[in-house]
């Protein structure tokens, strides 16, 4: 098996693991950084369309200690406020740094341009152009990995198993999708940069990356846990006509900027039915729009695809091309006209607030493995604010390549071939286990997406949550039966059974903490106990324990504020 | 409003990899006004044919500009290109070394191990 070697191992190269490599390579590091897709151009940041949030203060005055306020508001008493205030102090460096490495942030006046977002109490969201900033950071992020020497980029391969020996990480073993094979990497420090979990609902906003990897790697390598049951539902993403060329997250500017009535199938205004104030200005909070959407298309009276229309008729075309000029042409193209007709909507996966447990320094309980981006859990509690995805993404990345090049150079990478071996055998095993009649692993992909979404979505019952994991622990048990190719090239079936595994465990953590959550908080809405109890305002914890998943609970990481008056 | 219309199509789709004697498939895949040449693709492996090797990543943002392919001849983004009722062609890009089906490679050099 072929053997690379490097001080600093980096699973996924999105927004967070690109950064992670240029800040673990300026503090000393060699660096590989890998992908299952193309460096760069994979996972979440490359889809972001809209803003930025960072206490610039360049467009009103503005504290980063103000920017906390808010993101612990939203996050509803259960944020890590050590990761939260992380976030919110040294997010303006980043974006600077992004700046200084070529990021062209809209400007006016001599400063960066910063715009209002749903709660946020400041204008602090900096862009790049409309639908343009996700792909615009990566690239300026694609174009300095590439610049730096000690960075060695190498794509299409998909990290399976986290080599841990004596409580360390040190090493990974990856498949080489182009070949179906296996490669060993050994590592003084591991970075998990690999995203979230969109990709397990029907539903969802993802890149075809989100298959929630990055939590089943590290929960296997003995790493905790936090939050879980925490999925944010956007409630509105597009749903119809085929939308193509745009992020179905489309229309959250359209709603603050313009309004917007959320119509049901008969096309009447529903929202205030449910007790919120819509009345065509669509100020409804997130998980009230997308309750009264789901219980409108359960009593029959949704969209014809499930949801609600969402109709900007009201709204004159001067009014939505002054706002939204290059858009409504873009829609146009896709046969939708804003004037004549109402798009349809509804709730969909889009982010995951639960995720790896760390400390500040981004490193898990093992030593050695660090965690960056939506892979890292806690920072947002029960609800993620607009515009802070990215900038976690920036900021936990520059903390986690920093934290892991100090690590190399305090350890010996201590290494026993031996966990290779064992780690390749199993795995081959495996593989070899699989027969070529049956079901394949995408078909099973699609049922299991199919059963978070019914069953552990965003209304949640415990009736229902004990149906999914009975039929997760199904599939699991039918992994190794599962039917593949025999392609010897880019045999997508196998690259699809490794991801199918990695879902299943990170289902199972979703509806374990789902299923212990027996109130409502935030993202996590449960039908059978819609109250908060302030007996659950703790963070629950998900680790492996002679190898079953057990959850614990535990206060949430607080963090004095310091006072600030000058603004 | 009514439900949207749903169609039917057939992708021909050129297989093999750079060793072997292209072979087109034809697969019938329904659809509605709108959808991609990529949700067509997706669809084939998700019901039809697992085997078939595609590229993509982002789905529909156009962001991540990895699916591109020949459809009736002309290189398209499969993402954004749209299904439309007569047979469509689709071939691997004819410029790029082919892996297999309508991977080529396109990865940048120092991308790679």
């Amino acid at each position: 098996m072929l053997h690379l070697s490097t001080d600093v191992l980096i699973v996924g190269a999105g927004g967070a693991g690109m950064y992670a490599a240029i800040a673990a390579a300026r503090n000393g590091a060699s660096v590989i950084l890998l992908d299952k897709s193309l460096v760069g151009r994979g996972g979440a940041t490359v889809m972001a369309q809209m803003t930025v949030a960072a206490a610039l203060g360049q467009q009103e005055a503005d504290h980063w200690t103000l920017h906390l306020e808010d993101t612990l508001k939203a996050g509803r008493g259960l944020c890590n406020e050590e990761l939260a205030a992380l976030v919110c102090e040294t997010g303006p460096e980043r974006i600077l740094e992004m700046e200084s490495w070529g990021t062209r942030w809209a400007r006016e006046d001599n400063h960066i341009k910063q715009e209002m977002a749903p709660g946020h109490g400041r204008r602090r969201c900096c862009y790049v152009d409309f639908l343009n900033t996700g792909p615009a950071v990566a690239a300026t992020l694609r174009r300095k990995v590439g610049e730096i020497p000690g960075i060695r980029r190498i794509s299409n391969l998909a990290v399976i198993e986290i080599l841990v020996h004596e409580g360390c990480a040190v090493g990974a073993v990856a498949l080489d999708i182009g070949r179906n094979s296996l490669i060993a990497f050994q590592a003084k420090a591991v970075i998990l940069a690999a995203g979230g979990l969109t990709k397990l609902y029907e539903r969802n906003s993802a890149s075809a990356n989100m298959a929630g990897e990055a939590y089943a790697l590290a929960l296997r390598a003995g790493a905790e846990l936090i939050d879980m049951e925490f999925v944010q539902f956007f409630p509105i993403g597009h749903l119809a006509p085929r939308l193509v060329g745009m992020d179905p997250i489309i229309w959250d500017p359209f709603r603050y900027k313009l309004g917007g009535k959320l119509l049901n199938g008969r096309f009447e205004e529903f929202v205030d039915r449910y007790g919120g104030e819509d009345f065509g200005k669509y100020t409804a909070t997130r998980d009230l729009a997308s309750y009264a959407i789901l219980k409108e298309v359960e009593a029959g009276r949704g969209s014809p695809h499930g949801g609600a229309y969402l109709d900007f008729r009201h709204i004159s075309d001067r009014d939505l091309r002054a706002a939204f000029g290059p858009v409504i042409d873009r829609l146009l193209k896709n046969g939708i006209d804003l004037n004549k007709t109402p798009v349809e909507v509804g709730p969909m996966a889009h982010y995951h607030m639960g995720g790896i447990r760390v400390d500040a320094t981004m490193e898990t309980r093992i030593k050695g493995l660090y965690a960056a981006g939506e892979a890292v859990g806690g920072s947002n509690g029960t609800n993620r604010l607009s515009g802070n995805a990215i900038t976690e993404a920036f900021v936990f990345g520059e903390r986690a390549g920093s934290s892991a090049a100090q690590m190399a150079q305090q350890t010996t990478g201590a290494w026993d071939p031996k966990t290779i071996d064992a780690s390749a055998d199993a795995i081959r095993k495996l593989i070899s286990k699989r027969s070529k009649k049956g079901v394949s692993p995408g078909t099973y992909q699609t049922e299991l997406q199919h059963v978070m979404w019914k069953m552990a979505g965003p209304f949640r019952t415990g009736e229902k949550l004990t149906a999914a994991l009975k039929r997760i622990e199904g599939m699991r048990d039918e992994l190794p039966s599962l039917s593949v190719g025999s392609e010897a090239s880019f045999n997508l079936d196998i690259q699809d059974w490794f991801e199918l595994r990695a879902m299943l465990v990170t289902a199972e953590m979703v509806v374990t903490a789902a299923l212990a959550r027996t109130e409502s908080r935030g993202a996590h809405q449960r039908e059978d106990f819609p109250d908060s109890n302030a007996a659950f305002e703790q963070n629950q914890v998900l680790a492996l324990t002679g190898g079953a998943l057990r959850s614990h609970w535990v206060d949430p990481t607080r963090r004095t504020v310091p006072e600030v008056s000058h603004v | 409003m009514s439900e949207a219309t749903r169609y039917k199509t057939t992708l021909r789709i050129r297989r093999g990899g750079a060793n072997d004697v292209p072979r087109y498939q034809d697969y019938e895949v329904p659809y509605e006004e709108g959808m991609s040449i990529l949700d067509a693709l997706r669809w084939i492996r998700a019901h039809l044919d697992s085997t078939l090797a595609i590229r993509y990543s982002c789905i529909n943002a156009n962001a991540c500009k990895t699916c591109m392919a020949l459809v009736n001849g002309e290189v398209e983004y499969t993402c954004i290109a749209r299904l439309t009722p007569e047979v469509i062609t689709v071939e691997p890009l004819p410029k790029r070394p082919l892996i297999r089906d309508l991977i080529t490679d396109i990865v940048p050099e120092d991308e790679k191990l």
